[in-house]
C-alpha cells in the first residue's frame, strides 16, 4: 500500500523547478478532491446507517427497562386493570393471541401448502398457476387493514358478532400468501432427481408428493410458516374491529370477543393511567419476545442440516 | 439369504383403485385450493366493493373531493386523508428511503469486515420484526418528546415556511412520518442490497481497474445499474407505507384536516379506518366501506407500479450476465 | 446363434415376447420432444435374464430410448411418440395403461444418485410400502441390500440418512432401492457415469449377480463396461443429415460378435475411434 519512500520525495523535492519525468504521486493525501470525496461519503454513509439502527437499540432498551419493570408472575396470570385501578396482568391477551393466531394457521396453513403444490407441481406452467401466483402476491401487498376491514363485512356482519374467528380469519388472509409463497419456492428446491426416482418407482403423483417431495421441503415450508405467523402476531389493524377486545379469560368461545397483546397495546399507549400504560410496555415486551423466538426458531429450521 | 426363495413377483403390483383414486382427489384438491385463492381476492374485492355501493350512489367522486367527516350529519369526504396518506408516505419514503439505500451500500460494497456485515443484516431483519403497534407505542414515548424542541425552534426561526408554520402541540405528521420511515427502511435496504449484490462483479471490476474511487465506483457502475431494482424497492416501501395504520393512528393525531405543515395534526385513510370502524354505525360503515375501496385502488396500483418495475430490473440484469 | 431378431433394423417381431424369452419388445418409430425430432428406427428386444446394453456418442438418444421403456419421457413436455413397447405382450402405450402401474413393475435407477432425504432404512423400504409389502420389510430390505452388496458397509447405520453415504454407496443404495421391489425389470441409466472407477468395478459385479434375477437394460457411455457386463449391444447413432440430431439404432447384436466383428462400418468405425 505505502509507495516507496523515493517516490513522493522525489515529487516533493521537484516542486521547485519543473520535473523531467513525472512521477505520478501514490501517496493517499486527503487533499485529493477525488479521495477527500470518496472518505466523506463513506462517513456520511456509515453514519446514516448508525442512524438507522438506532431506533432498534432506543425500541429494545425502552423494551427492557419499562417492560421489564412489570415482568412478574401476576403479569401472566391476570386480568388487564381498570381504569383507575392498580395492579393486574395481562394473561387473557397472551392466551387470546395464541388462540387467534393458531386459529389463523389453522385456516391458512393447510390452504396455502395445497396451494403451493399446486403452482409447482401439478399446475407448473399452466395459465391458472399464473393467475394464481399473482393473485397471492396482490394479497401480500395488500394494507392488513383491508383485511381487517373484509373479515368484518364478511364475518362481523353476517354473525352479527365481534368474534376470535373473524380475527383469526383477517390474520389468516395476510399468513395465507406468505405461506403459499415460501412453500413453493421450497417445493420447487426439491432436487428434480428425487421426485424421479420416486416416479420411477411407480410412485402416483400424490405418492411422491407426500413421501418425498413435501418432507424434503418440510423445514424450508416450516421457515415461512413460522416468519408469517410471527409476522400476524404482531398485527394490530386487522383485529380492531374482528377480534376487538374483551377483559375477561378465553374460555373457548370462539364466537366471542377475544382479547389479543397487539390491541392491548394500542388501547393501553393512549391511556391516562400510568398503571396501563405501563402495562403497555410489558405486553410490547412480552410480543416482541414472542415474535421473535418464533422467528429465529424458524430462521433456525432450515439452517439446520438434514435430519435423521 | 442365498436359498433363492421363490421368486416375489407379489411385491410389486399395480396401484390399486383406491391409490389411484386417492392419486386424482389429492390433485383435485390442489386444484381447488389454488382456485380458491383467485376466489379469495375477488370475494376480498367484491364484498368491500359491494357494501361501499350506497356510500358510492350517494356521495359519488364528492366523496374524494369533500373534507369533512361527521356521522352526524352522515357528511364524508376524505380529501385530508388521502392527502395526508400521500404526505405521510412521501416523507417517510424520502427519510427512510435515503437510509435504507445507504444500508444496503454498506452492506453490498465491502466497507464492514463480513461478520459484522452479517449481524448488521440480521439486525436490519430484526427491524422489520417489530410490530407496529410497538413502534407506535415507541413514538408517543420517545418520538414525539424528543422532536418537540427541535419543533419549536424550527417554528420560532424558520416559521414563514408553510412546514413549519405552526407548533406541535404533540401527534402530528412529523413524528407519525419519522416512526413510518423507520418502518419502510427494512424493505429498502433488504430489496436495494439484493439489486446492488446482483450487479456482476466485473463491472466493478473495470470500474477500479480504470483508477476509480470506491465511491466513484458506486455512484458511476453500481447504482445506475441496480437503479431499475432500487426504485423498484421504493416504489414496494411506498405501498407498505400507503397501508400501514397502527403507527400512524397513534402518531398522526386524527384531525380531519390537512396542511402542509409537519408539526400539524392530520389524518390518513388507514388510520380513519382503525379509529371509525369499532363504533360506526350503519352509514359510516358504508362510508368507511369506500374509502377502504380507495385506499385499495391506491395501494393496488402503487403496487403493480412496484412490480412491474422489478420485473423489468430483474430481466435487465438477466441480460447483463 | 443369432436370430433373426438380432439385427434391428428387418425386426420382425416376437410381438408378444415369449419367443427367445423376450420381455421387453422396444420398436420407437419416431420420437418427439416438442418439435425436436429425438430417436427414430430403434427396434431393440430385452431378453430376459440378460444384459442389455445401449452405447453410442453422447447425445445419440439412447437414454430417452431407455426412458421409453418405463414412461419416464411422460413427465417431460411435448414428449410424443409412434412406435410401441411391449412388455410382456401388453402395449404399455396403450389407451388403457396406467405408467404408474408399468414403472412398478419395470424398475429404474438413474445417471445421478438420487436417495431421498431420509435414512437408508426408509429409502429401502419406500417402495415396499407403496406397495403395500405385507411380508417382513426388515427382511426384505436386508435382502435388497444384501444384493446391492452394501449391506456389510451400512448394517449399523440403517437409520442414518441415505445422503449421509458416499457416491458409490448412494448408487448401491438406489440399487437397492429399486431392486427391493423385485420388478421384473431394471433399467440403469449411466448407473456409472458419476462414480469413480473402484465403485463402477463393484457396480459391475453386482450387474452381473442381479441378472440372474432380473432382465437388465443399461446405457452407457463406457463401451468396455459394455464389453464387460452386456450380453446383448445396441449402437446408436446421431443423424444430423435432415438439420436435427436424430438419434437411430445402427446395429443391435451379441455383445461379442458386434465388438468382435460389426456389421456395419459406422459401428467399426466408432468401436476403434473409442478403443484407440
Amino acid at each position: 500500500m505505502i509507495p516507496p519512500e523515493g517516490i513522493g520525495a522525489a515529487r516533493r523535492g521537484a516542486t521547485g523547478d519543473p520535473p523531467r519525468i513525472d512521477v505520478p504521486d501514490l501517496e493517499r493525501s486527503l487533499k485529493n478532491v477525488r479521495t477527500l470525496f470518496s472518505a466523506l461519503m463513506s462517513v456520511v454513509t456509515v453514519t446514516a446507517s448508525v442512524v438507522a439502527l438506532y431506533p432498534l437499540f432506543s425500541v429494545l432498551y425502552l423494551l427492557i427497562v419499562r417492560g421489564g419493570r412489570r415482568l412478574g408472575l401476576s403479569l401472566f396470570t391476570e386480568l388487564p386493570p381498570g381504569a383507575g385501578m392498580i395492579g393486574g396482568g395481562i394473561g387473557n391477551a397472551i392466551v387470546g393471541t395464541l388462540v387467534t393466531v393458531g386459529l389463523a394457521a389453522v385456516l391458512a396453513v393447510p390452504f396455502g401448502i395445497l396451494a403451493a403444490i399446486y403452482l409447482a407441481e401439478y399446475g407448473d406452467g399452466s395459465r391458472v398457476a399464473g393467475v394464481v401466483r399473482f393473485s397471492a402476491k396482490v394479497l401480500t401487498g395488500m394494507p392488513s387493514i383491508l383485511t381487517g376491514v373484509f373479515a368484518y363485512a364478511a364475518v362481523v356482519v353476517v354473525t352479527g358478532s365481534f368474534s376470535a374467528v373473524a380475527g383469526a380469519v383477517a390474520l389468516s388472509i395476510l399468513v395465507l400468501p406468505i405461506v403459499m409463497l415460501t412453500a413453493e419456492e421450497a417445493i420447487r428446491m426439491v432436487p428434480h432427481k428425487m421426485k424421479e426416482a420416486a416416479i420411477g418407482m411407480g410412485a402416483t403423483d400424490t405418492q411422491t408428493t407426500l413421501r418425498v417431495t413435501l418432507p424434503t421441503a418440510m423445514p424450508a415450508i416450516l421457515t415461512g410458516v413460522m416468519l408469517s405467523l410471527s409476522r400476524a402476531m404482531g398485527e394490530t389493524a386487522p383485529l380492531l374491529f374482528t377480534a376487538l377486545f374483551s377483559d375477561f379469560w378465553f374460555e373457548g368461545g370462539l364466537g366471542e370477543p377475544i382479547a389479543t397483546l397487539a390491541v392491548l397495546i394500542y388501547n393501553f399507549s393512549g391511556s391516562p393511567f400510568d398503571n396501563q400504560i405501563d402495562l403497555a410496555w410489558a405486553a410490547s415486551l412480552v410480543l416482541v419476545a414472542i415474535v421473535l423466538v418464533i422467528n429465529l426458531a424458524g430462521q433456525a429450521l432450515t439452517k439446520r442440516p438434514e435430519r435423521r | 439369504m442365498s436359498s433363492a426363495p421363490p421368486r416375489a413377483v407379489t411385491i410389486s403390483r399395480p396401484p390399486s383403485a383406491r391409490e389411484i383414486f386417492v392419486n386424482r382427489a389429492f390433485r383435485g384438491l390442489t386444484h381447488v385450493f389454488a382456485w380458491a385463492t383467485i376466489v379469495l381476492l375477488a370475494y376480498i374485492l367484491f364484498e368491500i366493493g359491494s357494501l361501499a355501493v350506497p356510500a358510492m350512489n350517494e356521495y359519488g367522486a364528492d366523496f374524494v373531493t369533500g373534507t369533512t367527516w361527521d356521522a352526524n350529519r352522515e357528511e364524508f369526504g376524505v380529501l385530508p386523508e388521502i392527502m395526508g396518506t400521500l404526505y405521510t408516505s412521501l416523507i417517510a419514503l424520502v427519510i427512510g428511503g435515503a437510509l435504507g439505500v445507504a444500508v444496503a451500500i454498506v452492506l453490498s460494497q465491502g466497507f464492514l469486515p463480513p461478520v459484522l456485515e452479517h449481524l448488521m443484516k440480521n439486525i436490519v431483519e430484526l427491524l422489520a420484526a417489530i410490530p407496529s403497534v410497538v413502534y407506535g407505542l415507541w413514538g408517543i414515548f420517545v418520538v414525539i418528546p424528543t422532536v418537540r424542541g427541535p419543533a419549536e425552534w424550527l417554528h420560532e426561526h424558520l416559521g414563514f415556511l408553510p412546514f413549519f408554520d405552526t407548533r406541535l402541540s404533540g401527534p402530528g405528521i412529523l413524528p407519525a412520518s419519522l416512526v413510518l420511515s423507520i418502518m419502510v427502511l427494512p424493505t429498502v435496504a433488504a430489496i436495494s442490497r439484493e439489486a446492488m449484490v446482483a450487479v456482476p462483479h466485473k463491472l466493478r471490476e473495470a470500474a477500479f481497474g480504470l483508477g476509480a474511487t470506491r465511491w466513484e465506483t458506486i455512484l458511476g457502475v453500481v447504482l445506475p445499474t441496480a437503479s431499475a431494482g432500487i426504485f423498484g424497492a421504493v416504489v414496494l416501501a411506498f405501498g407498505r407505507a400507503l397501508g400501514e395504520t397502527m403507527a400512524l393512528a397513534m402518531l398522526v393525531g386524527n384531525a380531519n384536516v390537512f396542511g402542509w405543515s409537519l408539526f400539524s395534526p392530520g389524518n390518513t385513510l388507514a388510520s380513519l379506518l382503525a379509529n371509525h370502524f369499532p363504533e360506526a354505525g350503519r352509514v359510516e360503515v358504508g362510508a368507511l366501506m369506500y374509502a377502504a375501496l380507495v385506499l385499495t385502488a391506491i395501494t393496488l396500483i402503487v403496487n403493480v407500479i412496484g412490480s412491474l418495475i422489478m420485473i423489468r430490473a430483474s430481466s435487465k440484469m438477466q441480460g447483463l450476465r | 446363434m443369432v436370430s433373426a431378431t438380432a439385427t434391428a433394423t428387418n425386426g420382425n417381431g416376437h410381438e408378444n415376447g415369449v419367443g427367445d424369452g423376450v420381455v421387453i419388445d422396444c420398436r420407437i418409430e419416431n420420437l418427439y420432444y416438442g418439435d425436436f425430432h429425438a430417436v427414430r428406427d430403434t427396434h431393440v428386444p430385452i431378453r430376459k435374464g440378460t444384459i442389455t446394453a445401449f452405447i453410442g456418442p453422447s447425445g445419440c438418444g439412447k437414454s430417452t430410448a431407455l426412458r421409453c421403456v418405463n414412461r419416464m419421457n411422460d413427465l417431460v413436455r411435448g414428449f410424443r411418440f409412434s412406435g410401441h413397447v411391449h412388455f410382456r405382450g401388453q402395449d404399455i402405450y396403450g389407451r388403457s395403461i396406467d405408467p404408474v402401474a408399468v414403472r412398478r413393475s419395470i424398475g429404474m435407477v438413474f445417471q445421478q444418485p438420487n436417495p431421498f432425504a431420509m435414512s437408508i432404512y426408509r429409502n429401502v423400504a419406500f417402495g415396499l410400502r407403496l406397495n403395500r409389502f405385507k411380508g417382513d420389510v426388515d427382511e426384505q430390505v436386508e435382502r435388497a441390500l444384501r444384493g446391492a452388496a452394501l449391506w456389510d458397509e451400512v448394517k449399523d447405520k440403517l437409520s442414518a440418512s441415505g445422503l449421509s453415504l458416499s457416491g458409490g454407496q448412494q448408487q448401491r443404495l438406489c440399487i437397492a432401492r429399486a431392486i427391493a421391489t423385485e420388478p421384473e425389470v431394471l433399467l440403469m441409466d449411466e448407473p456409472c457415469s458419476a462414480l469413480d472407477p473402484i465403485a463402477t468395478r463393484r457396480i459391475e459385479e453386482l450387474m452381473l449377480e442381479l441378472k440372474e434375477r432380473f432382465t437388465i437394460a443399461i446405457v452407457t457411455h463406457n463401451l468396455q463396461q459394455a464389453a464387460r457386463v452386456a450380453d446383448w449391444t445396441g449402437f446408436m447413432m446421431v443423424d444430423t443429415s435432415r438439420g436435427g440430431r436424430t438419434g437411430y439404432l445402427v446395429e443391435f447384436e451379441e455383445t461379442k460378435k458386434l465388438f468382435d466383428e460389426p456389421a456395419e462400418d459406422l459401428t467399426r468405425e466408432y468401436l476403434q475411434g473409442e478403443f484407440s
